[in-house]
């Protein structure tokens, strides 16, 4: 589903991405983890089409950044620590709106299953800024889904909720990626990631430095292997 | 640091001597002006800082394109240099000028379509230095640069006409093509003046060129030192 | 308010979801509604335009002495100014709302034309700046008895504010992404968009002394082409100010 071939980012002089090479199954929830100013955000903004490589290769759902980003976007569902969302507009307007961008046909169906699924049916009129922080990231998810796209990248999830509003976002994800969908998410909150992924994967020094999937998991901890690959 | 290669020290002593014949045509050598007198003299030096102002600023906005076809950060460097440059020069046209005005029109300033598009091409890249000190990230910086100095290249021109067919009289002399017969101030050549004016044009030229040179070296440097900064910081 | 976590419906999403990319003018005409919808909620975008408008003609009020004989010269230039002003407020503002909550890469993400986000966030631009122009110049009318509900003056005026927001919304977009965001914004403007406010201050002052198109033929002949020419460039290079 993603394929990056010796991917190198570079901001002026400073090499963010050194020739990482990453690859993705399709209906794989992968947990891009590793230390602050490591390039993860970085790299997924080039998945995400909003970036463009420096060198490298990057395909997307079965094209190639940034010559096709149209048939990228239209099948990549992004949630970031920021919401994307208007305050000034009630929950359904905000989907309504991303639903037009996106073309969506059906859309008035599309929006009561979206706000269903992130259960938010009951505020659907309600002004998004009026909304709590976990609530809004919930509708930031349904608003990365209306489209029902094939992979989804997750930036830092998590940021700036509580404990009833992580484990409610939990529950968002977890639906989001059953579907059969391609996940990347980063983080560094590895109790989470280690929840929902299936694979880790530790993004250090502008390259993935180790992998290891879930049932390869079971013997060692995670933050065993994390701090571990981190050293080496 | 480098050691200034050979061709452009020749550059230098030439630039040095061209500017000091000019300067003694313009000063000694052309005859005085029968109305204005001495004053008159400082139109050598208007002139040729003028043309290269402008022509600066045209290469800034051929650059820019350049820059947005090509992504080569040579044309941004390029670009940087040519504003920089023209800028200092256009504002020297403008201070000459200022200073001529005030015994010829009776003032240092006067809102004539020429003054007034001058004073607002300096501003245009004015903004443009404090654009691009807004933004951290060089590739950025460069594209931003680019757009902004193709709409002032566009603009400039614009606004000059604005200014001048909505006010149909100027007192600005055109010495060279159509005269303006409401200039005040205006004059015709002498053979002995026009060799001033055209060996003006031609240093000036040659001096801008051995500026350019040298703020392209400049900047080249700076990315060589940021490289090894970065490599020592590693 | 808590939900129970036992309640949480496992999705049925629709597959084979037909989602044609949308053409460049319906995702336009989507960004045109999304803002007009926020801002008639809220109003404070147009609010704080007029308001500062307003203040701007009471400040020149007292600093010209706007007695009738002075006004006849300047009621032109005042208005532009005060247009002018209150036009990079709206257009920072405008532009805030899309750079503080992400929703610019929200914008990007969507598989559309990077035109549609420049014709889309002109268009509302300029819907705000019309909007606000409509209310000042009755005001203006009343405040000065000079009638400036006239046609012709509107036409003028309107393509003004058409050249002056292609290249604001153009500018915006680049000085949001800057260290000094909105004090950038006039410092930039104002030079690039001089032969706007030139030609609509001299098409309108011409009008309002009472000559006939005719006679203003030049300054709105200037004012089309600039319109033309920069909505052109900045539709060209939008691309290049949004990408990364």
């Amino acid at each position: 589903m993603i394929e990056v071939r010796n991917l190198v980012k570079r901001f002026g002089l400073k090499t963010i991405l050194r020739g990482l090479d990453f690859s993705v199954a399709p209906g794989e929830f992968v947990a891009l983890l590793g230390p602050n100013g490591a390039g993860k955000t970085t790299f997924l903004r080039i998945l995400s089409s909003l970036s463009r490589q420096s060198l490298g290769e990057v395909k997307v759902a079965g094209h190639s950044l940034p010559n096709q980003a149209a048939q990228v976007r239209a099948k990549l569902g992004v949630v970031s620590h920021l919401p994307l969302l208007y305050p000034d507009l009630t929950a359904e307007e905000n989907l309504r709106f991303y639903g037009r961008m996106y073309g969506i046909e059906a859309i008035e169906a599309r929006i009561t299953e979206v706000l269903k699924m992130v259960d938010l049916e009951n505020r659907r009129k309600d002004l998004v800024r009026t909304f709590s922080r976990g609530m809004q990231q919930r509708l930031a998810i349904g608003r990365a889904v209306i489209h029902n796209p094939e992979v989804m990248l997750f930036d830092e999830p998590y940021t700036g909720l509580d404990q009833d509003a992580s484990e409610m976002l939990d529950d968002v994800l977890r639906s989001v990626a059953a579907k059969g969908r391609t996940v990347v998410m980063t983080s560094h909150d590895l109790v989470r990631a280690e929840e929902l992924a299936t694979r880790f994967d530790i993004l250090s020094r502008g390259v993935i430095a180790a992998s290891i999937s879930k049932s390869d998991l079971a013997k060692t901890n995670l933050l065993a292997f994390y701090k571990q690959s981190l050293e080496s | 640091m480098q050691p200034r290669p050979i061709a452009l020290k020749i550059l230098d002593v030439v630039s040095i001597i061209l500017l000091a014949v000019s300067a003694y045509l313009a000063l000694v050598f052309a005859p005085t002006e029968l109305v204005m007198g001495d004053v008159q003299r400082v139109f050598y030096f208007h002139i040729g800082t003028a043309w290269v102002g402008l022509l600066g600023f045209v290469l800034a906005a051929i650059a820019g394109i350049a820059y947005l076809a090509t992504k080569n950060m040579m044309w941004d460097r390029f670009e940087v240099a040519a504003v920089e440059v023209s800028t200092v020069f256009f504002f020297i046209t403008i201070a000459l000028g200022s200073i001529w005005a005030r015994p010829i029109w009776g003032t240092w300033w006067t809102w004539d379509p020429r003054l007034t598009t001058a004073a607002i091409t300096e501003l245009i890249y004015v903004a443009y230095f404090m654009l691009r000190q807004g933004i951290e990230e060089p590739e950025k910086r460069a594209r931003f640069g680019a757009v902004y100095t193709l709409l002032g290249g566009l603009s400039a021109p614009i606004t000059f006409m604005s200014i001048r067919l909505a006010q149909s009289r100027t007192i600005h002399p055109v010495v060279i093509g159509v005269q303006n017969a409401e200039a005040k101030g205006d004059f015709g050549m002498t053979p002995d003046m026009r060799v001033a004016f055209f060996f003006a044009l031609f240093a000036f030229t040659v001096v801008f060129i051995d500026f350019m040179w040298h703020r392209l070296r400049l900047a080249n440097m700076q990315e060589k030192a940021e490289q090894l900064k970065l490599k020592a910081s590693m | 308010m808590r939900f129970a976590r036992s309640t949480y419906p496992t999705p049925q999403l629709i597959d084979n979801m037909k989602t044609p990319a949308p053409s460049l003018w319906k995702a336009t005409f989507a960004i045109v509604r999304k803002d007009l919808a926020a801002e008639f909620r809220s109003f404070e975008l147009v609010s704080a335009m007029l308001v500062f408008s307003l203040l701007v003609i009471i400040i020149f009020n007292f600093a010209l002495e706007l007695n009738i004989e002075v006004r006849k010269t300047v009621n032109a230039g005042v208005l532009w100014a005060t247009f002018a002003f209150a036009g990079t407020l709206g257009l920072n503002r405008s532009m805030s709302v899309e750079k503080d909550r992400g929703c610019m890469d929200g914008l990007l993400l969507a598989p559309v034309d990077r035109s549609a986000i420049f014709f889309g966030k002109a268009l509302s631009n300029l819907a705000f700046m019309l909007v606000v122009e409509a209310i000042v110049l009755p005001v203006y009318s009343l405040l000065y008895n000079v009638n400036l509900l006239r046609l012709d003056l509107v036409g003028v005026i309107l393509l003004g504010s058409i050249g002056y927001t292609s290249v604001g919304t153009l500018l915006s977009t680049m000085s949001a992404q800057t260290r000094t965001r909105e004090i950038l914004l006039p410092i930039l403007l104002f030079p690039v968009a001089m032969p706007v406010l030139l030609a609509s201050v001299k098409a309108c002052s011409g009008l309002l002394a009472g000559d006939a198109i005719e006679d203003i033929l030049t300054p709105l002949n200037l004012l089309i082409v600039y319109d033309v020419v920069f909505i052109a460039v900045a539709f060209m290079v939008f691309d290049y100010v949004v990408e990364e």
